[in-house]
């Protein structure tokens, strides 16, 4: 009860970052999202768990409207960041991306040098005044990404050069080198070998103090690991969204349940 | 499983899956490894087949066209008397001018005999003009040129290189015998053992024919002097066309409906017609062009102009459809990243996605410029065929804009001549085009190696 009471007041005083009210999404006639209501704090770091298929990589790239890109898919309700509805048509996706960086699923890096992975984004943004600027903010993002030991002698070597494992660290360091306000990661330590995951955790840990991380995860031990808010998807549904201690040691909702024990998924 | 094996006889191989030796090949594996055999063998024989017939290509092309790259000169040297050539003694060029080319065969008939005289090589014409079957009739052209240009030579004897006659030619290279000359009013026997005898002497002989690939297209008595020059040019100012409207064009036209185009259905019919365009013969497009740009837009005919637009049609599906196949190979996973650092699509594309189809691009490009380079039928409709063009442009715009002919064209124009000693120079002609094409290829492959990065 005291614990409780404790986790309560911390989370308590935390602002909403992103809300999202009555989101639909359909890829063509399949409805993949089924009107979601939620709120992902700010300073927090949020986990999307769930069964393969159940849409949390799509409702992850609704948050920054990757969706776009999708010919077949159309989003419906509103999302608002910082009470802005991001699906506003005054709003242009590519500022919004700026303010909501991605880690997607599986590691992209550009077929570029390592460098330039990193320097590009803080390039088209202006983020850097000179290349000494430039130099610090690859090394800067390079360490944060848990990854500046294994390529500071290799900075021009191609990026895809890397192993998978390396590839997605660099892709976290690359999210980071913009400066965003929200950071979405879909699976980053899939590829990850128990070290780096537990690197990157830390990152992520220290991102939180002062952005909104939301990530998504298959491993039931990193979501309990990482996150202060938990939210369980089903077939579509937002199946229940909580404090993370509550969802793991006495979620309410029967599905919740049987997938954290292994019953479904 | 283990009952179906006991049940079965333990004869060599066993049969089905379970419990046989590693070493032993089932009947199944071994099945698959003859069909895998067999595939091998069809795909062999097929490259066989393939390779097989670009030897006999190239063969039959070097057999026929080298003798083109080859022309017999005779060495003569000519005494310009000033008694003809500049009777009234001035050296005035308008006087000199003023004698024609028939004012100099005399002149060159004498040469040739006294020459023969000299030697010792004795012949049975009684008339010097007799001669004259064994050079080129451009020899007297050429003096006269010469004169012309260098009026202070008058009176002294200068030595020329001057074109044997495409008998002559044909004779020292085998095309031209005894018995096909029997019923030849240009030349008879007689100038054939001449011609043996100057040989021996070292008054005639065979060298490089760089007037071949410099000169200008000859009329139809004369082949020994038609060279490929000019309508080489014809066909770069023709390419410098299709190049610089099919590239950006079709660059761009890709780019656009393939990254920023919304897929509906008017995009679609666009698609369908662009790959109809693809299938579209070569010489709808002359016809096109034909109503278009001369009979509409008053363009002048036959101009490299106007072939280039024609071809520049041609090309442009071609362009788009590889251009669009190269963007599409692109992963899409590249342009999610660029967009996920909060690039802009435009950017995405000119950044990431660009980069990696140029190598695509670039060959595809290069596939089209080659199919327009070797296209002759949509030529025939706006008259680039046919022409002869014995003058080279006098500079760029005239080049875009004279009527000028197209190598492919140039090559089924002499194919199309009676005189074998043509024929030998389409051959020829054709191993200048496929030297073009190669060239073409090569940097096709040179440049997508220079630009292909892994992802
Ligand atoms: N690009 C797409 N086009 C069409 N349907 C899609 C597309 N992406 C996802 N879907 C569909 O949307 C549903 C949700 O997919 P999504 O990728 O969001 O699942 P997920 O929860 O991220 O699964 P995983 O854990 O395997 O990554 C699935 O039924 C999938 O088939
Ligand atoms: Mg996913």
């Amino acid at each position: 009860m005291n614990d409780m009471r404790i986790l309560e007041r911390s989370v308590g005083i935390k602002e909403v970052k992103i809300s999202a009210r009555g989101c639909q999404v359909y890829y063509g006639d399949n409805h993949a999202i089924k009107d979601v209501d939620i709120d992902i704090e700010d300073k927090t770091v949020t986990a999307f768990i769930g069964p393969s298929g159940c849409g949390k990589s799509t409702f992850l790239r609704c948050l920054n409207r990757m969706n776009d890109t999708i010919d077949i898919a159309r989003v419906e309700g509103t999302i608002l960041l910082d009470g802005e509805d991001i699906y506003d048509p005054k709003v242009d996706p590519v500022q919004l991306r700026a303010k909501v960086g991605m880690v997607f699923q599986k590691p992209n890096p550009f077929p570029k040098s390592i460098y330039d992975n990193i320097a590009y984004g803080p390039r088209i943004h202006g983020l850097a005044r000179n290349k000494a600027d430039l130099d610090e903010i690859v090394e800067k993002s390079l360490r944060r990404g848990a990854i500046w030991d294994e390529v500071k002698d290799r900075l021009d070597a191609p990026g895809t050069g890397l192993s998978g494992g390396q590839q997605q660290r660099l892709c976290i360091a690359r999210a980071i080198a913009t400066e965003p306000e929200v950071l979405l990661m879909d699976e980053p330590c899939s590829a990850l070998d128990p070290i780096a995951t537990a690197q990157v955790e830390e990152l992520i840990d220290e991102l939180r103090e002062s952005y909104s991380v939301v990530i998504v995860t298959h491993s039931m031990q990193q979501a309990a690991r990482v996150s202060q808010k938990t939210a369980f998807f089903h077939l579509g549904h937002l199946v229940e969204y909580g404090e993370t201690g509550h969802i793991f040691t006495n979620p309410s909702d029967p599905r919740t349940e049987s997938y954290i024990t292994g019953r479904i998924g | 499983m283990t009952d179906l094996s006991a049940n079965q006889p333990r004869r060599g191989a066993p049969a089905g899956r379970t419990g046989g030796s590693l070493y032993a090949t089932d009947a199944r594996t071994r099945r698959r490894n003859a069909a895998e055999k067999r595939f091998r063998l069809y795909g062999m024989v097929a490259v066989a087949i393939g390779v097989a017939f670009v030897i006999a290509l190239l063969s039959v092309i070097l057999l026929n066209g080298t003798g083109a790259f080859q022309q017999s000169f005779v060495t003569a040297p000519v005494y310009l008397d000033p008694a003809k050539l500049d009777k009234k003694g001035a050296r005035d060029i308008e006087d000199i001018k003023k004698v024609s080319t028939f004012g100099y065969s005399p002149l060159i008939d004498e040469a040739l005999q006294t020459m023969l005289a000299e030697r010792g090589i004795d012949s049975t014409f009684e008339k010097p003009k007799e001669y004259r079957a064994l050079l080129s009739a451009s020899a007297a052209a050429q003096v006269r040129d010469y004169v012309i240009a260098n009026p202070g030579r008058i009176g002294e004897t200068v030595e020329f290189r001057l074109l044997a006659s495409s008998r002559v030619d044909g004779y020292l290279k085998g095309r031209v015998t005894r018995d096909s000359i029997a019923r030849d009013k240009n030349i008879s026997a007689a100038h054939l053992d001449l011609a043996d005898a100057m040989v021996a002497a070292g008054m005639l002989r065979k060298g490089f024919n760089w007037a071949f690939i410099t000169g200008a297209d000859a009329s139809e008595s004369r082949p020994e002097q038609a060279g490929m020059g000019v309508s080489m040019l014809g066909s770069l100012f023709m390419m410098l066309v299709v190049l610089g409207l099919s590239l950006p064009i079709g660059v761009a036209a890709s780019i656009y409906l393939e990254e920023f185009a919304p897929k509906n259905r008017f995009t679609d019919l666009i698609e369908v017609n662009i790959s109809n365009l693809a299938a579209v013969p070569s010489i709808v497009f002359g016809i096109l062009g034909l109503a278009v740009f001369i009979q509409f837009a008053h363009l002048p005919q036959s101009a490299p102009l106007v072939g280039g637009l024609v071809l520049t049609l041609m090309t442009l599906p071609t362009i788009i459809i590889s251009t669009r196949a190269a963007l599409k190979a692109v992963p899409p996973s590249i342009r999610d990243a660029a967009l996920g650092v909060g690039a802009s699509k435009m950017q995405s594309v000119f950044h990431h996605v660009l980069p990696l189809a140029m190598p695509g691009i670039l060959t595809g490009t290069i596939i089209g410029l080659a199919q327009a380079l070797g296209e002759t039928a949509p030529l025939l409709l706006i008259g680039m065929v046919g022409y002869i063009a014995s003058n080279y442009p006098q500079g760029i715009g005239s080049g875009f804009l004279d009527p000028n002919s197209a190598m492919p064209a140039q090559i089924y124009e002499w194919a199309k001549r009676a005189d074998p000693a043509y024929y030998e120079r389409a051959w020829g002609g054709i191993i200048i085009l496929l030297l073009f094409l190669m060239t073409m290829n090569i940097i096709a492959i040179l440049l997508r190696r220079r630009f292909e990065r892994r992802w």
